[in-house]
């Protein structure tokens, strides 16, 4: 089952042409990997998936993104961006508490009853492998954490609104490796509820955790596949380059 | 010889720094000399908490309690007025104005920013007083009016410093919010703007200070009575105008209970100050 498809989708910043025919299938409950060199365009194809490309004035689309079948462009933008949640390259915790950050999206959604709140609060932190690290100190600023915990945060406060699908645009770009360990083996687990996108500068990273690859090339989509084929059996000389290092 | 240079320049910027810093002594060592002793004189207490303001009768009194009261009706009144509309402005341009809009209305606050106060006194004297006189009665020389017109003349300040407050918070507070699909309201209330708290608390602290402070244009409206208000619409003195009003003419121990008032003052003011930045310590969550 496809949980998103991107037809025809041409997008220009302006006069500038960032993305170009891409035609795109997003499978339900698996982990896609966009790949490819900086400026390629993979942060605005990931945006173009919840809308975030309305805030850019002068931005333009044209072509379709479906949702369950249905175009993004019909649904209101908020509903959308609650079926399809995201987590930013930077850690943007809000400088408020733990407690606060993770509350907010329900809180957003119209959820007011404080236990209520709480079990979503515990559930999100536990579905992002932090809830024993903060569970002490819920009410203490999220500004506080390190880098990595700031991101489990930024999931948790992804996943409290229980969205549909997950963005996210190199999460772990900020992060040691230790972290980085921690998010992916999270990510891995998500999949199980969660549609998951993900870009990432990082092969190896692609390799460890997606099960669809797609390589971004001048706003094209060069090639995509199930990431076990698209990295053994690369179809396109370009891919083969790019994966092997001779290239970007 | 660079070294030299080096030296020199640090002794200029040194004693640069220097001018301010010997300004403020100055000044505090002149409050302070003089009103200090005359405070004595009259007795701290009889100073502070005396109704009763007749510097010119035999025996006189110099109870300051009436002027005391009054600035702070008429500064609290300011900010009733004027935080509102300034913050709610300063919103307005940050994260709703249209661009054209914007060009406009910009320079109009930042021109109300220049108005000497003598203008905006003449404003109350011919709009305010009069308005307030024909639709609340009362001579139109109140609490009221002064209120309402401090509370025009902090929004500048106010609008200024909120607005470079709001924009100043990260970018991607705002986008973490809509995308968990918050409506740009909700993303702006309840996310940006009290980020911004501790910049809008500053934003105030300078308007209480200006408004406190303000002299000339409250001596023209407020009906400068040295007693103790029981209603909005009465006049009212504050220690501002005290002593403006009387400086001229005051010798001896009248001299010094107004160099005194300075001394109150110059505390109160401090007092905000501190107030503020334990205020700001508390609201401000990291960064
Ligand atoms: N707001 C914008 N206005 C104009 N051009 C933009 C804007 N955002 C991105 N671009 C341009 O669009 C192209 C694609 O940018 P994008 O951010 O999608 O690249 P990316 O693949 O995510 O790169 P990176 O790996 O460096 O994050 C680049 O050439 C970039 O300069
Ligand atoms: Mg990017």
């Amino acid at each position: 089952m496809d949980k998103m498809m991107v037809k025809n989708l041409d997008l220009y910043y302006g006069d500038f042409q960032a993305l170009d025919d891409v035609n795109l299938a997003i499978p339900e409950n698996q982990i896609t990997a966009f790949i490819g060199p900086s400026g390629c365009g993979k942060s605005t194809m990931i945006k173009t998936l919840n809308r975030m490309n309305d805030l850019i004035e002068g931005c333009k689309i044209e072509g379709e993104v479906l949702l369950d079948g249905k175009s993004i462009q019909e649904l209101d933008v908020n509903t959308l961006r609650k079926r399809v949640g995201m987590v930013f390259q930077k850690p943007n915790p809000f400088p408020m508490s733990v407690y606060d950050n993770i509350a907010y999206g329900p809180r957003t959604h119209g959820v007011r009853s404080k236990a209520k709140l709480d079990d979503i609060v515990e559930k999100s932190l536990m579905d992002a492998a932090i809830w024993d690290e903060l569970k002490d100190r819920l009410k203490k600023s999220a500004l506080g954490l390190s880098g990595g915990q700031q991101q489990r945060i930024c999931i948790a406060r992804a996943l409290a609104i229980q969205p549909e699908v997950l963005l996210m645009d190199e999460p772990t770009s900020a992060l040691d490796p230790i972290s980085t360990a921690k998010i992916e083996e999270l990510v891995s687990t998500l999949k199980k509820e969660y549609t998951i996108v993900i870009v990432t500068h990082n092969m190896q990273q692609a390799v460890r955790i997606s099960d669809q690859t797609a390589f971004f090339l001048h706003g094209q989509i060069v090639e995509h596949g199930t990431t076990a084929q698209f990295f053994s059996i690369p179809q396109d000389k370009r891919t083969e380059d790019y994966i092997t290092g001779r290239f970007g | 010889m660079t070294m030299q240079v080096e030296k020199l320049m640090h002794a200029v910027f040194f004693i640069a720094a220097l001018v301010s810093i010997i300004a403020v002594a100055l000044i505090c060592i002149f409050l302070f000399a003089n009103g200090i002793p005359a405070m004595r004189e009259i007795g701290f207490l009889d100073f502070l908490l005396g109704q009763r303001w007749a510097p010119m009768n035999s025996p006189p009194s110099f109870g300051i309690f009436p002027m005391i009261v009054g600035s702070i009706y008429v500064t609290a009144g300011a900010i009733i007025i004027g935080v509102p509309v300034g913050v709610l402005t300063a919103i307005f341009l940050a994260k709703y104005c249209p661009a054209k809009l914007y060009r406009v209305v910009k320079p109009a606050i930042q021109l109300l920013a220049g108005i000497p106060s003598v203008v905006y006194g003449f404003f109350g004297l011919m709009v305010i007083v009069p308005f307030i006189r024909t639709y609340l009665g009362g001579s139109g020389y109140s609490i009221l009016s002064a209120s309402i017109l401090l509370g025009i003349m902090i929004l500048p300040t106010i609008i200024g410093v909120s607005e470079s407050a709001i924009r100043a918070v990260p970018r991607e507070y705002y986008e973490g919010a809509v995308a968990l699909g918050a409506t740009h309201e909700r993303a702006v209330f309840a996310t940006v703007v009290p980020a911004a708290t501790s910049g809008i608390l500053a934003s105030i602290i300078l308007g209480v200070g200006r408004a406190i402070g303000e002299t000339m244009a409250v001596v023209m409206v407020a009906g400068n009575q040295a007693r103790v208000p029981s209603s909005i619409l009465q006049g009212v003195r504050t220690m501002t105008t005290n002593v403006v009003l009387e400086m001229g003419y005051a010798y001896g121990l009248h001299r010094g209970s107004l160099i005194a008032t300075g001394v109150i003052l110059f505390v109160f003011i401090l007092m905000i100050n501190l107030l503020f930045s334990v205020l700001k310590r508390r609201t401000n969550y990291g960064s």
